[in-house]
């Protein structure tokens, strides 16, 4: 009678198997998916599956070429040629070609709230040489240009598509990817299927994908378990001996392009007129009453990469003779004394996420020790976000993680120009600023790799933002996934991603 | 008994208004600029005032308000500037989710919290008294985060019966969509039939002390006709202010429980939508929900006359 009934249930919950379909789960639901209007980590994530690129990033953080073939810059730096892949169709079968290219970049800039606008330099003209290349003309040199087009603001969507009356690109977007973008319903799910007739569709290995947004870690590794999922990203570094445990499961990490950080505020308002922001001194005392070591074993399980630097040691721009302080409580106090503040007094801001409440917990108690009395406050996201720019207040963990960008420019610029639009420090540095301009002009990765040696070494005499550590970011998936490949911006390639 | 209704009808009006007066004026409190949060992590300024300029942030309070009901007078509760999609079709996606999981969660728990009250008042002081009674302590306080956690580990990871989480419409299968929904369900009709039995019990144990019950015995009805026929329908006048109280309050979103099974109903919705200051959102939410809730409570008062003959005239 049990078996039966055993049976019956089995028969009524059993789901129609695609022997070609993938389950993923994902940390949360994406925004807009126009590229242009696109806010989210998790949005890029899914768009990597219907919205190709001009470029594209290389597990080994190279840039390669996606829609395009090759590009090169003129003897000015003003100049970006690109050639672009011929034979390549847009979702709804429009070409792709010069005038495609051409129309995105303008729409970058010129759609209403587009968030493309700011990472984009300023542009002079985009013009169709052949319907195979473009030229993009710019105001200033700006080498970083080639690493923005990686991200959004490379997505090529169909012009046809997007100009039609009443186009709504954030829901129903049209592009040039592996996969179409068949449903999406908010907070639940989104479903792509296979394009045929996708450019490069011999690798291809799935007919549908299916994404489910599970902002539960917890939850996430049970529908993993369960075989509800066969993919899941951003899994906790608690969670991965669990995974490793399980014989019918794997995983997969990388160290993420951004940091952890706590930035201070050095002149940003009343609450910048503390011993902190004022005394470099006393920051330095901060950085040696840390151990950063002791964070990634306790916060993040050993799996963070321990730094002090605004790329991560994957990245070719890395210095590599720039090694993180070690903990020195004696040098700290001895700082703090001649800084003529033995017991300095600061209010750090913290998220909420339990991950960074552990970790300001570590911060708190360990800076004790050097003589600091640090307070913590805890505030959501939104809030964060106003504190931070208002500067109300004198550091801030909540607002010193950045997600990253592969071009050094987008992990400095915002955050350490005079004027930067996320510099929420006021940081001020004559020379920084100098060097950030010179960087953006240079164009050879040697002559960057310099300059944005240099501007580490004067932000590590000034310490605006203290950096800790790079997070990894870590999947799970069954082991009857094939052909992942784990790549430092965390997003998921779909192209050579199967189930046996 | 129409007129009166008409009259509770007609109190709907005031009612909504102040709601939509409260929950945009509470919303103002919020700490955060809307525009900032969703302007992305590049906070270009000339997005921040594009959003500000096209929600209308940057009217004066009472203008937004106004213009806000005049859309909704019109059917239009605005624009999600998270996912730019109308609020309305979010709230059509939605809300049968909600309310199909509230109905199961509510089948449930009257079914398990009403026989377990009778059960208990009827055996007071015996066995099925302290079990019906240490059942509804674990209800209580078992958390259902918890407990959703505890179910999916067992009936989905080491079982796999049922689907970890997800929601399947049962347009698309009903069989897939009661696996989804079933447990999530208990887990919220669980701690309502907690509820619901205690209530159950203390006024079935008043109603069986009642005159008219000894009066019906001593006619010489049956025990059983005693209980169902008498007893119970006057014991059950505050279990159906609770359950209206208790339905309304799914209605309005299982925030844990949705989060934990992944159903795309109100909760999930409106929790994610005050996170990111998704003003629109929330206000085309709450003023749903507060419909609901005074239409559920004009439901009660007409049930207590069904059940109550007295209330008719």
């Amino acid at each position: 009678m049990t078996r039966l009934a055993l049976l019956a249930l089995a028969c009524l919950v059993s789901a129609p198997a695609l022997a070609d379909s993938l389950k993923i789960g994902l940390a949360s639901d994406p925004d807009s998916l126009d590229p242009v209007l696109s806010r989210s980590f998790v949005g890029r994530t899914v768009m990597a599956a219907f919205c190709d690129k001009l470029f594209d990033i290389s597990p080994s953080l190279e840039i390669v070429p996606q829609l395009a073939t090759a590009w090169s810059w003129s003897q000015d730096g003003k100049q970006l040629t690109i050639n672009l892949r011929s034979g390549v169709v847009f979702q709804d079968g429009e070409p792709f070609d010069a005038a495609a290219v051409k129309f995105n970049i303008e729409r970058d800039v010129n759609f209403p709230g587009s968030n493309r606008r700011s990472e984009l330099p300023p542009i002079e003209s985009v013009d169709a040489v052949d319907p195979l290349t473009v030229r993009i003309t710019l105001k200033a040199p700006f080498a970083p240009l080639v690493g923005v087009l990686t991200d959004r603001a490379g997505m090529m969507l169909s012009p046809k598509a997007a100009s039609a009356p009443g186009a709504d690109m954030a829901n129903h977007p049209i592009c040039a990817g592996p996969f179409k973008l068949i449903e999406r319903v908010p907070q639940d799910r989104i479903v792509v299927e296979r394009f045929d007739r996708y450019w490069n569709k011999d690798h291809i290995k799935l007919d549908r994908i299916t994404y489910l947004p599970l902002p539960d870690a917890t939850v996430r590794l049970a529908n993993l378990k369960s075989g509800d999922l066969d993919l899941i990203e951003n899994v906790l570094p608690t969670d991965l001996p669990e995974i490793q445990a399980n014989p019918k499961l794997g995983t997969a990490r990388v160290a993420l392009l951004g940091y952890e950080g706590i930035a201070i505020n050095l002149a940003n308002g009343p609450q910048a007129k503390t011993p902190f922001g004022s005394d470099a001194r006393v920051r330095h005392a901060f950085e040696l009453s840390l151990d950063r070591d002791a964070i990634n074993e306790v916060v993040y399980a050993g799996q963070a990469i321990v730094d002090d630097q605004f790329v991560s040691p994957d990245s070719p721009f890395h210095d590599e003779k720039l090694k993180p302080p070690a903990r020195d409580i004696a040098k700290a106090k001895a700082l703090l004394q001649a800084a003529g503040a033995p017991n300095p007094a600061v209010t750090i801001l913290i998220g909420t996420s339990p991950e960074q409440q552990q970790l300001a917990q570590m911060v708190q108690a360990m800076a004790q020790e050097a003589g600091f009395e640090i307070k913590l406050q805890a505030i959501e996201f939104a809030s964060g976000l106003a504190a931070d720019q208002r500067g109300d207040f004198q550091a801030t963990l909540a607002g010193g993680a950045w997600s990253g960008r592969i071009d050094p420019d987008g992990n400095t610029y915002s955050f350490l120009h005079s004027g930067g639009a996320l510099n929420d420090s006021h940081y001020a540095n004559a020379e920084i600023d100098k060097l950030l301009d010179e960087a953006r002009a240079a164009a050879s990765p040697a002559e960057r790799k310099i300059l944005y040696n240099r501007v580490q070494e004067l932000e590590a005499q000034d310490l605006p933002i203290i950096y800790l550590t790079h997070r990894s970011w870590s999947w799970g998936f069954t082991k009857s996934l094939h052909g992942f490949t784990p790549v430092p911006d965390g997003l998921i390639r779909v192209v050579d991603l199967g189930k046996s | 008994m129409r007129r009166y209704i008409l009259h509770r009808l007609a109190l709907l009006v005031p009612t909504l208004v102040l709601v939509s007066m409260l929950v945009f004026g509470l919303q103002q409190l919020l700490p955060g600029d809307p525009a900032l949060a969703l302007a992305g992590e590049q906070r270009d300024p000339q997005v921040i005032e594009f959003i500000r300029h096209r929600y209308h942030l940057d009217q004066p309070l009472p203008v937004q308000y106004l213009l806000w009901i005049c859309s909704v007078l019109q059917g239009d509760l605005g624009e999600s500037i998270r996912i730019q999609r109308p609020v309305l079709d979010l709230v059509a996606e939605k809300l049968p989710v909600t309310i199909e999981l509230t109905l199961f969660a509510m089948v449930i728990a009257l079914g398990i919290g009403i026989p377990a009250g009778v059960l208990a008042a009827v055996k007071r002081g015996t066995g099925w008294d302290i079990l019906a009674n240490a059942v509804a302590l674990w209800g209580l306080s078992t958390p259902n985060f918890w407990l959703g956690i505890l179910l999916i580990l067992l009936f989905s990871v080491e079982l796999g019966w049922l689907p970890a989480s997800g929601f399947v419409s049962p347009a698309e299968s009903l069989g897939r969509n009661l696996a989804t929904l079933i447990m999530p369900a208990f887990v919220l009709g669980n701690a309502i039939a907690a509820v619901v039995m205690r209530h159950t019990r203390s006024s079935m144990l008043q109603a069986l002390r009642s005159d008219y019950v000894r009066t019906a015995r001593a006619k010489g009805l049956s025990e059983l006709r005693v209980i169902l026929r008498h007893a119970l329908p006057n014991a059950l006048q505050p279990v159906i202010t609770l359950g209206a109280l208790e339905f309304g309050g799914l209605l309005s979103g299982a925030v844990l429980t949705e989060q934990v099974f992944t159903i795309p109903g109100f909760g999930k919705l409106i929790v994610d939508a005050v996170f990111n200051r998704d003003y629109a959102v929330v206000q085309g939410v709450v003023l749903v929900t507060a419909t609901f809730y005074t239409l559920l409570n004009l439901a009660a008062d007409v049930l207590y006359a069904v059940v109550n003959p007295r209330l008719r005239s």
